[in-house]
């Protein structure tokens, strides 16, 4: 290690209070957030909530909690999260063992890519693809927010290029010993590439989590949208008066919601499950961004 | 008969095919895919030339020739949106080029290995969450009467400002918004090439003198600079693209005039105003450039920087 002189000794210093002071600005807005959620109705009205909640209550999580329709988005969600991981997944497996390839290994791999690439640099844009949905008949089903992205380019990318980073010797020795294609892939080339499929996984699992359009447009059904469609809905719509005087007369304390806690309850409610995944996967998505190709 | 002699002449070919038959049997059900969700739309671009009326089969649309094109480009509305999404995209390309290359210089500075990577995962945060829930933190936080932030303004002596209604601010909004989304996610291919850089270089420019900001200005800088202009020159493509997300979440009818980018533009005309021929309009026009400026950039990518997608 370097010595260090003294202005540099300041620097470090000054560095790490900046650094701690950009971290704090990252964090600051949801617990503000968090702090809204937890307060109760006269110190939230009179905006006296910084950064400690007043007054505390979790009144309004148990009445985002006991919303039915709260309930079936998340459900809804957890199915679509489930599907398209699982879809993506195997999609860009699929196309990027093959496009792995050399030419002389796979003759038509530049027609694939070709094939592959044009839709990345031209598309047909929103209005058409809405008409391609609705004609194959997929309006108001959970496919129409898995299969228009079944095959993600970027997670190709990123699969392909760490498929060509396997030693092709290991590859050759599968081969020798009788196994097909697929047994390589299967026992050779995936165990191997665990890293690279769970940055995959991180990506589509937050895509999938937090995607909110194709729900508005592709689900007419208010009962089968997606979480953050949901959570889109609440944040556009909720006011107090939308809570009903039975629910009122069962429990009291419902009339005591104001409608920034609640949403800022529902927030919170549909962000944490990420919020919380994504320390543990940090190791690989880090990997994974730096050892693929970049972001285009 | 031409068909069988080209057959014929092709053996070698169709030889190989048949070799490489596991290949196009794990590729196929990709290609289905795209053929359908991205070359179908492709086709389906042909409504931008029609008086498009969804009650009609797309064989039996009246053909309009440039009338969408005249139509939507005689729109003093179109030409304000244009210049929005420009404004908009190029300060973000920016931003999200300066903050993150800035952030990885000085996160590199810390030594403690713990408190780095709890840095990290501090500032990756926001990139996890949607901008749905962003926007409703955004409107609890900036509001003009209630928001954390205009009361430290006010305590701070200054005048509340309107973040999210005042057309004159929306831009900068969006902009600082986005940049404190990314940032920390941005950094981490800065990061990553400060770390490949090779370290004799340090230890070479201490003896000849150099102290610690002097390294970095002559070896770091100069040596993520290939890394900086990649990002830049495949930014170019998103010109077009001011964040279609972030906006359509943030935006609002009092902010049009400055806050309304050609994507959200095209949403309201298509899904709520059901002009689908004059929306596809706009979305082909914004293809198109963007085709062209894509290409400009991978073109430059690969000059400059050596990189190639593929």
């Amino acid at each position: 290690m370097l010595k260090r002189t003294k202005g540099e000794k300041i620097f470090a210093v000054i560095n790490v209070i900046f650094l701690t002071g950009l971290a704090l600005v990252c964090l600051l807005p949801i617990w503000n957030l968090l702090a809204v959620s937890l307060s109760a109705k006269n110190y939230v009205q009179a905006n006296m909530v910084s950064l400690a909640p007043l007054g505390f209550t979790t009144s309004n999580y148990h009445y985002m909690l006991h919303e039915s329709s709260f309930w079936e988005a998340f459900i809804v969600s957890a199915k679509r999260v489930f599907l398209g991981v699982a879809v993506n997944l195997l999609f860009t497996i699929c196309a990027a063992y093959p496009l792995s390839k050399r030419k002389d290994q796979f003759g038509a791999r530049g027609f694939y890519a070709a094939f592959f690439l044009i839709p990345m640099v031209f598309t047909g844009g929103l209005i058409p693809t809405y008409l391609v949905v609705s004609n194959v008949g997929l309006i108001d089903s959970i496919w129409a927010l898995v299969l228009p992205e079944a095959l993600e380019m970027y997670y190709v990318l990123l699969m392909m290029n760490f498929f060509r980073g396997i030693p092709g010797e290991i590859e050759e020795a599968a081969l020798v010993d009788g196994a097909s294609w697929l047994t390589t892939l299967v026992k050779v080339y995936l165990p191997l590439s665990l890293p690279s499929l769970a940055t995959i996984t991180l990506y589509a699992l937050v895509h999938h989590w937090n995607a909110y359009f194709d729900g508005m447009i592709y689900i007419n059904n208010t009962h089968n949208y997606p979480l953050m469609t949901y959570l889109r809905s609440v944040i556009e719509g909720f006011d107090t008066s939308d809570i009903r005087p039975d629910e009122i007369a069962a429990d009291p304390i419902l009339a005591q919601l104001t409608g920034r806690s609640v949403k800022a309850a529902g927030i919170i409610l549909c962000t944490v499950p990420m919020a919380v995944i994504y320390p543990f996967l940090q190791k690989f998505f880090v990997h994974g961004l730096t050892v693929g190709s970049v972001k285009g | 008969m031409a068909q069988a002699q080209i057959r014929s002449r092709k053996i070698p070919l169709s030889k190989r095919f048949r070799k490489d038959i596991p290949f196009h049997i794990m590729i196929l059900p990709a290609v289905v895919m795209v053929f359908i969700f991205k070359y179908l739309p492709l086709g389906g671009l042909v409504i931008a030339f029609q008086d498009y009326s969804p009650i009609f089969k797309l064989t039996e649309q009246e053909w309009i020739g440039w009338g969408n094109f005249e139509y939507i480009f005689s729109l003093p509305q179109f030409w304000g949106v244009i210049k929005n999404t420009i404004w908009i995209a190029s300060m973000k390309i920016v931003g999200d080029m300066v903050v993150p290359v800035l952030f990885a210089l000085l996160l590199t500075e810390v030594r403690k290995k713990t408190y780095k990577s709890t840095l990290q995962t501090v500032v990756f945060l926001p990139h996890f969450i949607s901008w749905v829930a962003l926007a409703g933190i955004f409107s609890e936080i900036l509001s003009i009467d209630s928001g954390i932030v205009n009361k430290a303004i006010t305590v701070l002596g200054g005048q509340p400002v309107y973040f999210l209604g005042d057309p004159k601010v929306f831009p900068y909004t969006l902009l600082f918004t986005a940049i404190w989304k990314h940032f920390g996610w941005n950094a981490i291919v800065y990061l990553a090439a400060i770390t490949n850089v090779d370290s004799s270089l340090y230890e070479a420019a201490y003896l000849d003198g150099a102290n610690r900001f002097k390294q970095v200005w002559h070896v770091t800088i100069p040596c993520i600079l290939p890394m900086i202009i990649l990002m830049s020159v495949l930014g170019i493509g998103n010109i077009l693209k001011a964040g279609f997300e972030q906006v359509f979440n943030m935006y609002s009818p009092q902010v049009y005039s400055t806050g309304d980018i050609i994507d959200t533009f095209v949403y309201r005309l298509g899904l709520v105003n059901f002009q689908f021929g004059t929306a596809s309009a706009v979305g082909l026009f914004q293809s198109a450039v963007s085709f062209v400026l894509i290409m400009l950039g991978y073109w430059l990518a690969d000059r400059v920087a050596g990189y190639r997608v593929f």
